[in-house]
C-alpha cells in the first residue's frame, strides 16, 4: 500500500469525528455576518455564557470517565442547588455568603440523590442514559413535592415574599436580585469593554484542575478502569458499584454547584422550571464540542459551550433576518439540542456496530491474501 | 512454608460433579517449583473445571464444592475466591484477554496494585484519592516485563499492540505479583502466531529457571514436548497418563487424548454407505463467518445428496460458524451453492425458502419460542416460512389448530418427548426433551436438507441415543440431507458418513467416519492455533 490512500484515510477519519464541532462552526459563520451583531457585543455575551454554564457543562465529565453515558440526571444537583438558593434567600443571607450557604446546603441533598440515582443505575446497568432521564423526571416530581408543599407546612419559610400568598409553597419565582452577578462582580475586569468575571472563571478554572488532578489518582484511574472494561476491573478487584455510585455522586454536587453560579448570574429564578431544561442544554453543549457517549475532554467543554451558545446569540436575529419572525430562534435553540443529542447516541451506536463489521472484513481480507498467495 | 521438602502442589483425589453429573474424578499429580507441567485434553475432558477449583472461582462453590484436597507446600488449602489464591502465590492468565484496552501495558500490568503518593487529600478522604507514582509504576512493569525476556513499551496503550503483545502483558501482570509461585496459562499460544509463540516457550522457559512452577494448557501438541517437563493428559474426568515429556510424542498425546478404550467397537455403523456417485447437493465456496470465538475463513466443502456429514474439531476452532454463517445468523461472505442454485449469505430467510433447516446449538436463545406451548413451537416455523397448518375461512386465514395438535402429537410419540400433553410451555421441558421439540420444529418443515449443531450438548445419554437415531431415522426415511456439528467424536463417528474435521479456522480434512480415532485426532490439533 501506498502512503497516499492512508493519509486520505487520516483527513477522512478527522473530518468524520469532529463532524458535530465544524457543523457548527459553519453555520455560525453563516449566521454572524447575518445576525448584524458587533464582535465586541458577542465577545461580550460568550464571555458571560462561559461563566455561567461552564461549570454545569464540567460535571458532565465524571460519569462519562465511568463508562455510564451522558449523565441527564445532573438535573438532581440542579434541584438540591435550587432548595439551597430558596432556604439562603429566606434567611436573607445575601451577596457572596448567600451564594457559599446555598453551596453548602446544597451538598447533602446533592450527596443523598447522588447516591440513590448511582444505586439505581448500578441495578440498570447498560442503560444508564435512558435510566438517568427518567430518574430526572421522578425526582423532579419529588422536588415539586417538596418546593410546592411541603415548605411552609414543614419547613418553615419565614418571608412571604418568596411564599404563595396561599400561605405555603414557594413562588414560581424566586428574586434572587440581591445575589446578582456578585460571584461575577467580585474581581471582575473590564478589558476593552468586555466585562471579565474573573472570580467565576477562577472558580471554573479550580475544577477543571480537580478533574486533571482526579484522572490521576488512584479514584480517577479505577474509574477510568470501570468504565472501559467493567468485568476486566471486577476481577483486578476494584469495587466497579461504589466506584461508579461515586461518580454519579460527584457529578450531581458539582451540577449542585454549577446550578447555584448559574443562577446567581442569572438573578432570578424560576423555581419550577429552570432545572428542567439544563440537564438537555448542558449535554448538547458538551456534544457540539465534539465529545462522544463514552469519551469527553475539558476542551469539549470549552468548545461546545462556545459554540451552541455562540449559536443562540446569533441564530434568532439571523432568523428574523430572513424570515422576519423572531420566535424562530427559540425554535432553533430546542430543535438543535435534541438534533445533536439524536446524532451522537446514533454514532456512538454505529460506531460500535462499524467495528464489528471490520472483524468480518479482516477475515475476508485474511482469506483474500492466502488464496494469492497460492 | 513449614515443609520445604514437601513438592509445591499436590492435588489429591480431586473429585467434582456438576448437580450428580461426574466431571472430575480422582484426580492426583504433583508439582515441584520450577517444574512445568504440560496438561492437554479434549474439551469436556475437565482441564477447565480442574484449573477453576485449584484458582478457587466463584461456580465451583456455587455449585456444591469439591471433594479431595489441594496441598500447597505440604498444607492443605481451600481457597473461597480468587483473590485467596492469588494471595496464596498463583496467578492464572485466561483465554479471553482481561485487559483494559484504553490503558497503558504499564497501568495494565499494574491494575489496582499501582504505586501511589501520600497527598493531603488522600489523609482526608482515604487511600483512593492519593495521586499514582506514574514512575514507580514503569519501573515495576518494566521489571516483570524483562521477566519475560520480551521486549514490550510499558507505554504502549493495549488497543494499539498487536495480539502477542497483549498476551505478554497479561503474563507480566501476574509475574508483577511477588508472591506468586505458581503459573496456570490457559491455551496462551491459541492467538500467538508461530513467532510470539516461540518467544512465549522461551519466557516459559525463563520463568521456570527462575523457580515458578507453570501449569501450560494447550492443544499444540509439540509445544508441551518443547518446554514442558511432564504431561498429565486428560479424558472424561480421568487423569489418563501422567508421564515426563521425555516419554511422550505427539502421536502418543493424541492417541491418550482422544482414543477411548481404543479397542471398543468403532462405531456400530457397519454398512459404511460411502457412495461417492451421489451428487453435491450443497456446494461452500471460499466461505468466511464472523462468529465471535468461532470464526472460519476458506472453507471449500461439497455435500453429497442423502449422506450424513459430521463437522468435528475442538471447541473455539470454527466448526459451529459453519452452519451459522449459511443459514445468515452471522456476518458471512463468500458463495453457497444449493441444489444448482446460488443461496445468499446474511439472510435467514432465503435460506429456509430454499428448504434448508438449522437446529441451532443455542436452544434456549434461537431454537425455542420459550413461553409458547409446544404445539405452537412445532408448527410456527413451518406456518411462517410455508403457510402450512392454515386454512382459509372466507378471507381470513386461520390457523388450523386440528392439524397442528396431529403434527405435534405425531413427533410427540416418535421422539418420546416427555411432557404432560402437547399444550405445556417449552420452559417447562428438560433439556432433553427441549432439544427433541427442536428437531421436531425442523421435522415439521419437511427440509431438503438440515443443520443440525451440537444436538447433544448438556443431555443425558438416554435422550442423546434417541436423538441420534432419529436423527439417522429421518435421514434414511426422507433421504434428507443431515450436516451435524458435534465436539464429540464419537458420536459423529456413529453417526455420519463422513466426518470433516475443522482446526485453526478451516477445515483440516474429511475423513471416513471408520477411519481410526488416532487419524482424527491428529487433524483436530493438526492448524490449532
Amino acid at each position: 500500500m501506498s502512503k497516499k490512500p492512508r493519509q486520505n484515510k487520516n483527513v477522512k477519519h478527522l473530518l468524520m469525528d469532529n463532524s458535530v464541532p465544524l457543523m457548527f462552526i459553519v453555520i455560525c459563520a453563516i449566521c454572524i455576518p447575518l445576525s448584524g451583531f458587533s464582535p465586541s457585543y458577542l465577545i461580550n455575551e460568550i464571555v458571560t455564557r462561559l461563566g455561567r454554564n461552564l461549570f454545569l457543562v464540567l460535571c458532565l465529565l465524571f460519569p462519562i470517565m465511568a463508562g455510564m453515558g451522558l449523565n441527564f440526571a445532573m438535573t438532581l444537583g440542579a434541584m438540591a442547588g435550587e432548595i439551597g438558593l430558596i432556604l439562603a434567600s429566606d434567611w436573607q443571607i445575601w451577596g457572596i455568603p448567600g451564594i457559599i450557604l446555598a453551596m453548602i446546603l446544597s451538598i447533602p441533598i446533592s450527596i443523598f440523590l447522588g447516591y440513590i440515582c448511582g444505586t439505581l443505575m448500578n441495578m440498570a446497568r447498560g442503560r444508564e442514559m435512558i435510566t438517568s432521564y427518567i430518574i430526572n423526571y421522578f425526582i423532579n416530581g419529588i422536588y415539586l413535592l417538596v418546593v410546592l408543599y411541603m415548605m411552609g407546612p414543614i419547613i418553615p419559610i419565614m418571608h412571604s415574599s418568596i411564599k404563595l400568598p396561599r400561605g405555603y409553597g414557594i413562588r414560581n419565582t424566586t428574586s434572587l436580585l440581591n445575589m446578582r452577578q456578585r460571584l461575577d462582580d467580585l474581581l471582575a475586569v473590564n478589558v476593552g469593554g468586555v466585562k471579565i468575571p474573573v472570580l467565576t472563571f477562577l472558580i471554573i478554572g479550580a475544577l477543571c484542575l480537580f478533574i486533571v488532578w482526579f484522572r490521576r489518582t488512584k479514584l480517577g484511574q479505577d474509574m477510568r478502569a470501570v468504565g472501559q472494561d467493567m468485568e476486566v476491573a471486577r476481577e483486578a478487584g476494584i469495587k466497579v458499584e461504589r466506584t461508579r455510585i461515586i461518580s454519579i455522586i460527584l457529578s450531581t454536587v458539582f451540577a449542585g454547584f454549577g446550578m447555584v453560579i448559574y443562577l446567581q448570574n442569572m438573578g432570578n429564578m424560576a423555581t419550577y422550571t429552570s432545572h428542567s431544561q439544563i440537564g438537555m442544554f448542558c449535554i448538547a453543549a458538551l456534544l457540539v464540542g465534539g465529545a462522544a457517549v463514552d469519551r469527553a475532554s475539558i476542551g469539549n467543554a470549552f468548545l461546545g459551550v462556545i459554540l451552541f451558545h455562540l449559536m443562540f446569540i446569533v441564530a434568532p436575529s439571523a432568523g428574523a433576518k430572513i424570515t422576519g419572525d423572531s420566535m424562530i430562534g427559540e425554535y432553533f435553540r430546542v430543535f438543535v439540542s435534541y438534533g445533536v443529542i439524536t446524532v451522537a447516541l446514533v454514532m456512538y451506536e454505529m460506531k460500535k456496530r462499524s467495528v464489528k463489521s471490520r472483524t468480518g472484513q479482516l477475515l475476508a481480507q485474511a482469506q483474500r491474501e492466502e488464496a494469492a498467495g497460492k | 512454608m513449614t515443609n520445604n521438602s514437601a513438592p509445591l502442589l499436590q492435588m489429591q483425589n480431586i473429585k467434582k460433579d456438576f448437580f450428580g453429573n461426574q466431571v472430575l474424578t480422582d484426580i492426583n499429580f504433583t508439582l515441584e517449583a520450577g517444574e512445568v507441567l504440560g496438561l492437554c485434553g479434549e474439551n469436556g475432558a475437565g482441564k477447565s473445571t480442574l484449573m477453576k477449583i485449584l484458582f478457587g472461582m466463584d461456580v465451583i462453590r456455587e455449585t456444591g464444592g469439591y471433594g479431595g484436597s489441594i496441598l500447597l507446600h505440604g498444607e492443605k488449602v481451600e481457597f473461597a475466591t480468587p483473590f485467596d489464591a492469588l494471595a496464596a502465590g498463583i496467578g492464572m492468565v485466561h483465554q479471553e484477554f482481561s485487559l483494559i484496552p484504553g490503558f497503558s501495558a504499564a497501568e495494565n500490568i499494574l491494575l489496582n496494585r499501582e504505586p501511589v503518593k501520600w497527598n493531603p487529600a488522600s489523609e482526608i478522604f482515604g487511600d483512593r484519592l492519593s495521586t499514582l507514582h506514574y514512575k514507580e509504576m514503569e519501573e515495576q512493569a518494566g521489571k516483570a516485563i524483562k521477566k519475560m525476556g520480551v521486549e514490550i513499551d510499558p507505554d504502549m496503550v493495549i488497543s494499539d499492540m498487536p495480539v502477542g503483545h497483549k498476551q505478554f502483558t497479561e503474563i507480566a501482570r501476574e509475574l508483577s505479583k511477588d508472591q506468586l509461585k505458581l503459573l496456570i496459562l490457559d491455551e496462551p499460544t491459541a492467538v500467538l502466531t508461530e513467532k510470539e509463540a516461540e518467544a512465549l516457550l522461551d519466557s516459559i522457559r525463563r520463568m521456570a529457571a527462575q523457580g515458578i512452577a507453570v501449569i501450560f494448557i494447550t492443544h499444540r501438541l509439540h509445544e508441551i514436548l518443547a518446554v514442558c517437563d511432564k504431561v498429565v493428559v486428560m479424558r472424561d474426568g480421568f487423569v489418563v497418563q501422567d508421564v515426563p515429556a521425555r516419554q511422550a510424542s505427539v502421536a502418543s498425546i493424541a492417541k491418550w487424548m482422544v482414543g477411548r478404550s481404543v479397542d471398543a467397537p468403532s462405531g456400530e455403523k457397519a454398512e459404511n454407505r460411502e457412495n461417492g456417485g451421489a451428487k453435491t447437493i450443497m456446494s461452500i465456496r471460499n466461505l468466511w463467518v464472523d462468529m465471535p470465538g468461532e470464526t472460519v475463513r476458506s472453507v471449500n466443502l461439497d455435500i453429497r445428496e442423502g449422506e450424513i456429514l459430521g463437522i468435528g474439531g475442538l471447541a473455539g476452532q470454527g466448526k459451529l460458524g459453519i452452519p451459522n454463517g449459511v443459514m445468515g445468523l452471522y456476518d458471512a461472505g463468500g458463495e453457497v451453492e444449493f441444489n444448482g442454485k446460488s443461496i445468499p449469505l446474511n439472510s435467514p430467510r432465503s435460506c429456509l425458502d430454499a428448504s434448508l433447516a438449522f437446529v441451532s446449538e443455542d436452544r434456549r436463545g434461537v431454537g425455542l419460542l420459550l413461553n409458547e406451548s409446544l404445539e405452537w413451537n412445532v408448527a410456527f416455523p413451518a406456518m411462517q416460512i410455508q403457510n402450512k397448518f392454515l386454512k382459509k375461512i372466507g378471507f381470513i386465514t386461520w390457523r388450523d389448530e386440528k392439524a397442528i395438535h396431529a403434527v405435534t402429537q405425531k413427533y410427540i410419540d416418535e421422539l418420546a418427548i416427555k411432557c404432560t400433553s402437547s399444550r405445556q410451555k417449552a420452559r417447562e421441558l428438560s433439556g432433553g426433551n427441549q432439544q427433541k421439540v427442536c428437531l421436531a420444529k425442523a421435522f415439521a418443515l419437511e427440509p431438503k436438507f438440515l443443520f443440525v449443531s451440537e444436538p447433544t450438548r448438556g443431555i443425558d445419554v438416554g435422550a442423546k441415543a434417541l436423538v441420534l437415531e432419529s436423527l439417522k431415522k429421518f435421514n434414511r426415511d426422507s433421504g434428507v440431507t443431515v450436516v451435524m456439528i458435534s465436539s464429540e467424536l464419537e458420536e459423529l463417528r456413529q453417526t455420519c458418513d463422513r466426518i470433516a474435521i475443522v482446526s485453526g479456522g478451516k477445515i483440516a480434512g474429511i475423513l471416513p467416519a471408520s477411519e481410526s480415532s488416532e487419524e482424527f485426532g491428529m487433524l483436530m490439533v493438526s492448524q490449532v492455533k
